[in-house]
């Protein structure tokens, strides 16, 4: 029960500027938006922020860069948002690319203790600049090296007392890679039960890398590209 | 006459085989997925952590947990999976995934590919480019033989920052399909009506011409 928080407030008390943080989500897909209101209110500056996307201007991470709350993002696509470009393009946002599934690797080697490792990703192009080569199985790969973070921002949609957690569908992305790589990692959840009420053989995130857990107050969960196709 | 983008897509849908696994990029290659051959199966794989992707939702039954790695709303087949994004790229980089179709704004002779970063531009960044084009055994790029300034994409050298070196095998475009060997495209099929002439002169890269070169048969 040590792990409940009341809400995104007290979850995140004690993020201060100047700090690493990872948030999961895709897009605007899994994002923990109630914590990512609550960074907006709190006015914590300087942030690097690890997430594979930048939001959309008014929505999810693009709320932080309105207020100019972010130094530097390290993601893999930034596309969709007009104020990231503006601030980008003069030099007020410093911005790491590097390809998703390094991103990916790159936060689950941080939560497992493995310093880097090699991927072909990127060989030969410009993010391989300044990276240690070496040939396996007669392939060039490059090293990248692991991230962690102060904080890990998650967002599941069921999570129990005891910090275990299941997403749903496609939103579970990176949330249970960058759940690993905290220091401190919060998860907001649409759904808090008691411990004992999901079913251990179905936990996607185990207890174990979660530091605190609420139930987030209100999740608009806005969708980015809306595609239908009409009944015959 | 030159192909439509739909004529591209079921050109390359003609290329999927029985039980393969397949990675569809953003734009010509997601319209594949409506023109597989019958009696073929395949399962697509999406990026961000789906595979058995089904078709667009109907109106109403959209769910924003739901969606494609270009964030489009998308529905799941019988059989379906989810998974985080770093179990997403074991299966591309693990080569898990047989086939790979990405759109490219420019390729090489050699196989190079470049789509991610026009210098000068906004860069929107690579995603999950490098990383599929890295490690994927079979990648065919759909593009358009020429890009807007009628410059031909099918080059000695790209002249972009790359995505990937030496790794297209085979490029679809709306006037043939063309195979990478050994540091050349082969003419493999002309569009209907295409001369081979007008695929000489569109294609500014080393293009080897057999003696006869068949129309595609769509």
């Amino acid at each position: 029960m040590y792990k409940v928080v009341k809400n995104a407030e007290e979850a995140l008390r004690d993020i201060q500027d100047d700090m690493t943080i990872m948030l999961g989500g895709f897009g605007l897909c899994g994002i923990p938006e109630n914590s990512i209101g609550e960074l907006v209110r709190k006015g914590t500056k300087r942030l690097t922020c690890i997430s594979n996307n930048a939001g959309v201007d008014g929505f999810g991470l693009g709320l932080l860069l309105e207020t100019k709350q972010i130094k530097k993002m390290i993601s893999s696509y930034v596309g969709e948002n007009d104020e990231f470009e503006r601030q980008m393009l003069s030099g007020e946002l410093e911005v790491d690319l590097i390809p998703q599934g390094s991103l990916a690797e790159r936060c689950r080697a941080g939560g497992a203790g493995i310093p880097a490792f090699y991927t072909p990703a990127g060989f030969g192009t410009e993010i391989a600049e300044g990276k240690e080569v070496r040939i396996y199985n007669g392939k060039p790969h490059i090293l990248e090296e692991a991230l962690t973070a102060d904080f890990a921002i998650v967002k599941a949609w069921k999570g129990d007392t005891a910090g275990n957690l299941v997403y749903k569908a496609a939103a579970r992305n990176f949330n249970p890679l960058m759940a690993m790589a905290g220091k401190i990692t919060i998860a907001e959840v649409e759904e808090l039960l008691p411990a004992g009420s999901l079913d251990p053989n179905e936990i996607h995130t185990p207890g174990i890398f979660v530091q605190r857990i609420f139930q987030g107050k209100k999740f608009e969960k806005r969708i980015e590209q809306r595609t239908v196709r009409k009944r015959d | 006459m030159a192909l439509d983008k739909i004529g591209i897509a079921k050109r390359i849908a003609q290329e999927l085989q029985n039980g393969w696994y397949v990675n569809l990029g953003i734009g010509i290659p997601t319209l594949v997925a409506n023109y597989i051959p019958s009696g073929i199966e395949v399962e697509f794989q999406s990026e961000n952590g789906v595979l058995g992707m089904g078709p667009f939702p109907f109106d109403g039954e959209e769910d924003a947990d739901l969606i494609n790695a270009g964030k489009q709303t998308i529905t799941t087949l019988p059989g379906a999976a989810f998974f985080d994004s770093a179990t997403s790229f074991a299966m591309i980089r693990g080569q898990h995934v047989q086939l790979t179709v990405l759109g490219a704004m420019e390729v090489s002779q050699n196989g190079d590919i470049a789509n991610w970063k026009i210098p000068g531009k906004m860069v929107k960044g690579m995603g999950g480019a490098m990383d599929l084009v890295a490690s994927a055994d079979n990648i065919i790029v759909a593009m358009m033989h020429s890009n807007k300034a009628g410059e031909s994409k099918l080059l000695i050298n790209c002249s972009l920052p790359l995505t990937g070196v030496a790794c297209v095998k085979k490029v679809v475009t709306e006037l043939a399909v063309l195979s990478i060997i050994d540091g050349a495209f082969h003419l493999i099929e002309r569009a209907p009506g295409v001369s081979v002439e007008e695929i000489i002169a569109k294609t500014e890269g080393r293009l080897i011409v057999p003696e006869f070169v068949p129309e595609m048969q769509l």
